[in-house]
């Protein structure tokens, strides 16, 4: 007998691990994900107008066809977005319609995580869509990390396949640091474990550092971020990164509220607001600094909301959405067909596309890799010029 | 006489300080808070506020003797249903598997054999770590990860998993047994065979992967034998083989170097057994594995003194586990104030402690598996024979933001994947979480936060029932190993608060 067939025979030996391929060459683009915590109502964002069935399921907090912007003659973006319009009459605005996934789950905690993994719906995994994506893909070594996430929510990039760093956590380090500066660092003393513990903390307070000294000393963006929210702080904070060319593969930030089952007009649309201004002065800086071709934004939410609205003027859990696709090398215009109205499943949306198709055209689209994540069947979405 | 006036000085104490204790023969030496978190830091995987508070009032020689009691040298999980599979029979489900050839959707055929092995392989990982969650007794589960970080296998090279299963068996068998016979018992083991090649190590051939380790790792440690022991103990164990068939053990004695061996100065017609029973006279195994036990429950460095005291009590004891373990919890450098929290927390112990402190329910083990992937300690595949090193190298600049990423989602959730994280959520009119979802009256108000804090940053810990109700300062006694490094730890705010920032301290790192 052979020996090397001790065991399952010779093909099963040939298992080794993929070869690390280094990332093609080609000039990659910064992924932008802009997370919508909570649950954005997508029928309300982007409003099936010219639909009857519409206004019959939200006779309160339905949008009046006077108050939507356009897109064509069936569907307008609501009349806060209208920053947005800008990008969209500049063609560099994508607007992917009905994106779920099948056997929806209506949990905040459990679909995110569904969304951040890129997991079916009766999968779990632990590892974030775009760590997995460079899973086996050597990275240039750069600044020392691959993708910063500027809310807290980081699961989107959490995982062996990069190296990513949580401002905040970067921010409390150097907090710490300063703080332990003034106790004179008495604690370490005579306990190694601890003391390791803290020499890399300190090494990650320099990276954390050296990643401030270049925002602090790179380019200032051109048009100012409004202070609201959070969101414009954490946009200013991307739009800083970009300009300062700091070799990230994907930034991250959020915006929160989103979870609306009561008097929900004031609050979605004071954050519509938010979101509008906030992508397109985005959008203008990096104009301005001759980046936006290099830049891709998707935003995305755990899921949509009820169709039907409920009776304290909210809508509850729901399922598919539309959701927005930015940068200057992106096709713009809506893609993908909005779920029918007529045919719900359990009062809700059923989804056209996959979230996982878009996430299939992004790695390709931002970075050159060709990926799927076991949906069927694999369709890429049309999204890049 | 003296002893009786301690006693009495020391009880008086205490009924002063706590009326309600009247026996004083258990008051007379209650170990106190600090010493019991210590003494659970080491043993256990984490301790809640309520499991340090009731051993703290025993006394500690009683409370190590209750730690190594009589214990169960079985899981109490439910086992896979494929554990039992002979090699035999798997052999024909790849033969199946591979001829229906299957084809993934993008046209490639699958790898059935590499499917098996990583879905066995998960629910293996799953079924231990379901095991350290769940057991009343984690000293025992403490030492069967710790006997397979000495004599590892991995299922990277094994890839017949019911052999790890059984020799994780093994290890649990003997995790507070007797070091011989886990020792012998291992040399037969098929996991081992297949991992260090012993299936291939025949008389004409002789392979000396194992005979290699035996000597480096498993016993004398480098420098204590020579390049010929090694040559000539591998040819002792020429024969040793695992059945085609069964997937067990198998003696081939055709295939045996029947000839003489010197092996250490000492010379005779050598098998397997003989080279085991001279290892085990020699003082170095026992001093190896008292070394490597030092480094997982007392500190970085053993003090050799100690370390020679311990090493011939336990040659002295026929390696029996339970001495030797009692010697190394009472010894004066285990309860040295100056060693708590002198240890770093291993990937699993930094898991599965703070999933137990927490009280979590855990639906499903598996992202908790791949969160110790990805912190560098995967159930059932070390990174090489040596195991994990451990020590100061499980915390780097990515592992230790990793750390601190996968606290802050512990701090957000209250559960560890949804409640139906395996299931498809369709909604059930019956159900009440389906229910809430569906009612919607302005009394629901604030909408339940499932898990996810819709708060914003997660500052605050959401307390269950292991958490809840303890005042700020006992939750900084339980949690951390040692006073916090950040001031801002202790500092004043919510009871949740406190628990957050405590997790999120270096010394949190520290067992």
């Amino acid at each position: 007998m052979d020996r090397r067939q001790f065991l399952f025979g010779a093909s099963t030996l040939s298992f080794v691990l993929a070869a690390r391929s280094a990332l093609a060459d080609q000039a990659h683009r910064v992924l932008v994900l802009v997370e919508l915590k909570g649950g954005n109502d997508g029928l309300n964002t982007v409003i099936p107008y010219a639909d009857p069935l519409y206004h019959q399921f939200r006779p309160g907090i339905g949008v009046a066809r006077d108050r939507t912007l356009q897109l064509d003659e069936h569907v307008g973006l609501h009349h806060r977005l209208e920053a947005l319009m800008d990008s969209w009459k500049a063609r560099d605005l994508a607007v992917v319609q009905g994106v779920g996934y099948p056997t929806p789950n209506r949990s905040h905690f459990r679909s995110i995580e569904i969304w951040d993994t890129a997991s079916s719906s009766n999968r779990t995994l632990s590892e974030g869509w775009v760590s997995r994506v460079f899973e086996g893909v050597t990275l240039p070594h750069g600044a020392g990390v691959d993708a910063i996430v500027a809310d807290t929510n980081a699961l989107p990039m959490t995982g062996p396949g990069l190296r990513t760093i949580v401002m905040q956590d970067a921010a409390n380090f150097l907090h710490q640091a300063e703080a332990m500066k003034k106790t004179q660092d008495p604690v370490g003393n005579g306990n190694p474990a601890l003391r390791h513990v803290l020499d890399v903390r300190r090494e990650v307070n320099a990276a954390a550092a050296g990643l401030h000294a270049k925002l602090r000393d790179g380019p200032v963006p051109a048009y100012t971020f409004a202070a609201d929210n959070g969101f414009g702080h954490q946009l200013d904070l991307a739009t800083r990164l970009l300009l300062a060319r700091v070799p990230v593969m994907a930034i991250k930030v959020a915006l929160t509220g989103f979870d609306t089952h009561a008097n929900q007009a004031p609050t979605q649309e004071r954050l519509l607001g938010f979101l509008a201004a906030g992508l397109a002065t985005f959008r203008k800086n990096l104009v301005a600094a001759n980046l936006w071709n290099d830049v891709v934004v998707l935003t995305y939410s755990e899921f949509g909301r009820r169709v039907r609205q409920n009776a304290s003027g909210g809508t509850d859990h729901g399922t598919a959405a539309p959701h927005f696709v930015m940068g200057g090398k992106v096709k713009g215009g809506l893609h993908g067909a909005y779920p029918s109205l007529a045919d719900l499943q359990d009062g809700d949306l059923k989804h056209t596309v996959d979230f996982r198709n878009v996430y299939s055209t992004l790695a390709r689209g931002c970075w050159g890799l060709q990926r799927d994540f076991g949906q069927h069947p694999v369709r890429p979405i049309d999204l890049f010029a | 006489m003296a002893r009786l006036g301690r006693r009495f000085f020391v009880s008086g104490a205490v009924a002063l300080a706590a009326p309600w204790v009247t026996r004083p023969s258990l008051a007379v030496s209650a170990m106190g808070f600090d010493d019991a978190r210590h003494l659970l830091s080491r043993t256990a995987f984490g301790a809640t506020p309520a499991e340090i508070a009731a051993l703290a009032s025993t006394d500690y020689t009683a409370a190590v003797d209750r730690l190594l009691a009589k214990a169960r040298p079985q899981a109490a999980s439910p086992v896979p249903d494929w554990t039992n599979e002979p090699l035999s029979a798997l052999r024909e489900r790849h033969r199946e598997a591979q001829s229906s050839r299957s084809k993934t959707a993008d046209g490639k055929p699958v790898n059935e054999a590499a499917r098996i092995v990583r879905e066995e392989g998960s629910q293996l990982s799953n079924w231990w770590v379901e095991e350290m969650l769940a057991t009343d007794q984690p000293l025992v589960e403490k030492m069967t990860l710790f006997w397979h970080s000495h004599f590892t296998s991995s299922i990277q090279k094994v890839r017949y998993v019911p052999a790890l299963y059984r020799q994780n068996v093994l290890f649990r068998r003997e995790a507070l047994g007797n070091f011989a016979t886990l020792l012998k018992a291992v040399a037969h083991d098929p996991a081992m065979l297949i991992y260090l090649d012993g299936v291939r190590n025949v008389a004409k051939q002789p392979n000396e992967n194992f005979a290699r380790e035996l000597l480096e790792l498993f016993t004398l440690g480098e420098g204590h034998y020579s390049e010929a022991d090694i040559k000539n103990a591998a040819r002792a164990f020429t024969g040793w083989s695992v059945d085609r068939d069964s997937g067990r053990f198998v003696d081939r004695m055709r295939l045996h170097d029947a000839g003489e061996k010197t092996f250490l100065g000492q010379s005779g017609h050598f098998t397997g057994d003989d080279i085991l029973a001279i290892l085990l006279r020699h003082p170095r195994t026992a001093e190896t594995i008292v070394e490597k036990l030092w480094r997982e429950f007392i500190s970085f460095t053993p003090d050799p003194h100690e370390v020679k005291r311990l090493a011939g009590l336990f040659r002295g004891g026929n390696y029996e586990m339970r001495p030797l373990l009692r010697a190394l919890f009472l010894s004066p450098a285990f309860r040295d104030p100056a060693n708590r929290g002198a240890l770093i927390k291993s990937p699993i112990e930094l898991v599965v402690g703070t999933v137990h402190v927490f009280g979590l329910p855990v639906p499903d083990a598996t992202p908790l598996v791949r969160m110790m992937a990805g912190l560098g300690q995967t159930p059932f595949a070390p990174p090489n024979v040596k195991g994990w090193p451990g020590g100061e190298s499980w915390i780097t600049t990515s592992t230790l933001l990793l750390r601190q990423q996968f606290l802050r989602r512990l701090i957000e959730a209250t559960t560890v994947s949804s409640l139906d994280g395996n299931m498809a959520m369709m909604p059930r009119p019956g159900r009440r979480a389906d229910r809430r979802q569906q009612m919607s009256a302005p009394s629901m108000a604030p909408y339940p936060v499932e898990g996810r804090s819709l708060r914003g940053p997660a500052d605050e810990a959401h307390l269950g029932p292991t958490l809840d109700g303890v005042d700020k300062a006992t939750l900084l006694r339980a949690l951390l190993s040692r006073a916090p490094v950040d001031p801002a730890a202790g500092a004043a705010g919510s009871p949740g608060a406190v628990v957050a920032a405590a997790m999120l301290d270096p010394a949190y790192q520290l067992k």
